[in-house]
């Protein structure tokens, strides 16, 4: 599983664009909030924590449907499905390795990005550790999604049609964890329901998604 | 022998409308479906034993 | 004889055909009747006006749209473990009378909310899990399209719909954290206190029994039709592999 998550790694470097393309997405629908809402600084900052949330999840969204597409042109996920490895371990490595080159940078950038948009100082620490804990939730729901459209030839857009529905606790937490902490409330209620919801997707989407690839791959 | 619907008459008359269109739609649309498959179906079946 | 006998599509056909037109016409009897009573023979609601008569269809519609969903969801369930092709077909056909109901549950909501509550839309618990759930609805009509080999289609879209009904639920829940509403509680419940009117509430009942008869009839109908386009498709292509041989 290791080894699959090296590969995997290994190749989204080399291809290049894997981390650098999702980031300068991100950084554009940032730039563009701005353009479409005015540059006040205090409209800015009320709204800040929910435009980082959203523009991560649709940069998340963007490189979904490179998690399976490749391996199943080149006829490696057949390879992987009968291999010793269970299917579900090959999806929990993909989605370990989708968050790795498209959820880990978002973290990282998210702070920088929120200079921006004017966050407020004390949502800093609770953005960064709400995209940490929402993030693989987000990589985990797409691997299920990516699975269910990878043997459509355009799969892309009803991709999206599918995931972003099953984002939607995901962000309304996230959000509201980096909202509540720029304000000076009290997070730990959404900070736990939005780990339980990552907890419960590491749980559950694996199994969901190995059960979709067994039947694309018949 | 209307009912006096007051201030809200056209509220509650649009309600109603979109709700009977909606209905009518979908009623409408099921019909026809059926309809042209099960035409096609006796099509396929002649053909299928002709 | 068990319930499982209905899953030969032929015997479901032959049940199922003369009761579809019994089904229609009591299902329009009863929305007549209800909504004719509801219209013209109830009185106006002391605070709400002559809105309150929009309740006749709003209740109905957004009962069916969740009902829907439920229905699917057990279907798909029974194709997952049984692989009956008849209730896969069932969920398929019940989507589109789902997203029917969802849709008339938003609009009479919208039209209901602009005289109570000011506005056309507010992001209420309520009215944003019903918008989500129509999402659902969409991409769960859209993997069907998408998938041209029908086993393939009916499991996927079993799955999506399982774990669409996980985190429909989960979602349900997280808007109701993310804001508080607008919409009042439930308008049936078991407590009699927090139940509409008497007035109110027998032509509502009667137009819910109307809606669920409606629903059932345009499931059964509609299965019937999906059982078609499945048999057309399996002739034809036995048609297709005699020409090649021939």
């Amino acid at each position: 599983m290791i080894a699959l998550i090296a590969r995997d790694l290994r190749l989204a470097i080399r291809a290049g664009g894997g981390f650098g393309l999702g980031l300068a997405f991100f950084l554009i629908v940032i730039v563009l909030v701005p353009f479409g809402v005015g540059p006040e600084a205090l409209q800015l900052r009320e709204i800040a924590p929910g435009i980082l949330w959203v523009a991560a999840l649709l940069s998340a969204l963007l490189s979904l449907d490179r998690i399976f597409a490749l391996d199943y042109e080149d006829g490696s996920l057949q390879l992987l499905a009968t291999a010793p490895l269970p299917l579900e371990s090959v999806s929990l490595a993909k989605a370990v390795s989708h968050w790795i080159t498209a959820g880990l940078p978002l973290v990282i950038a998210g702070p920088a990005l929120g200079f921006l948009l004017n966050l407020a100082p004390a949502a800093y620490p609770w953005l960064i550790l709400s995209l940490l804990i929402g993030t693989p939730a987000l990589s985990l729901i797409g691997t299920f999604g990516a699975a269910l459209t990878v043997g459509l030839r355009r799969g892309g857009l009803l991709l999206s049609l599918l995931v972003l529905p099953l984002y939607v606790p995901t962000l309304i937490f996230g959000a509201e964890v980096a909202r509540r902490g720029g304000e000076g409330l009290a997070v730990q209620g959404p900070l736990l329901l939005l780990a339980g919801v990552t907890m419960g997707t590491v749980a559950l989407m694996p199994f969901a998604a190995a059960m979709v690839l067994k039947v694309n791959l018949r | 022998m209307m009912p006096d619907l007051g201030d809200y008459a056209g509220a509650v008359l649009s309600a109603y409308a979109v709700s009977i269109v909606l209905l009518a739609a979908i009623v409408v649309l099921s019909v026809v479906q059926a309809r042209s498959v099960r035409r096609r179906l006796d099509d396929v079946e002649d053909r299928d034993n002709g | 004889m068990s319930i499982w006998d209905y899953a030969n599509p032929k015997k479901f056909i032959a049940t199922t055909t003369p009761l579809v037109p019994w089904f229609f016409g009591l299902a329009g009897v009863s929305l007549v009747v209800g909504l004719i009573w509801g219209f013209f023979f109830t009185p106006d609601d002391f605070r709400q006006g002559s809105t309150v008569k929009i309740i006749y269809l709003h209740v109905p519609s957004a009962l069916m749209a969740i009902n829907a969903w439920l229905m699917m969801l057990v279907a798909s369930l029974i194709w997952l473990i049984r692989r009956h092709h008849v209730s896969a077909l069932a969920a398929k056909a019940a989507a589109p009378v789902g997203i029917a109901m969802t849709l008339i549950a938003l609009f009479t909501g919208a039209i209901w909310g602009e005289p109570m509550w000011g506005t056309w839309w507010a992001w209420d618990p309520r009215l944003t899990s019903f918008l989500i759930l129509f999402l659902f609805y969409l991409g769960y009509v859209a993997l069907w399209q998408a998938i041209s080999d029908p086993d393939t289609a009916a499991d996927l879209t079993s799955i999506l719909c399982m774990v669409g009904s996980v985190f429909a639920l989960l979602s349900r829940y997280a808007v109701n954290f993310w804001n508080q509403g607008l919409h009042q509680g439930a308008s049936l419940s078991l407590d009699k206190e927090e139940n509409v009117a008497d007035v109110f509430y027998q032509p509502l009942l009667l137009c819910i029994a109307g809606f669920v008869l409606l629903f059932l009839a345009l499931v059964l109908l509609r299965t019937r039709t999906e059982i078609g386009r499945r048999r057309i498709r399996a002739l034809e292509m036995r048609a297709r592999r005699q020409e090649v041989r021939a």
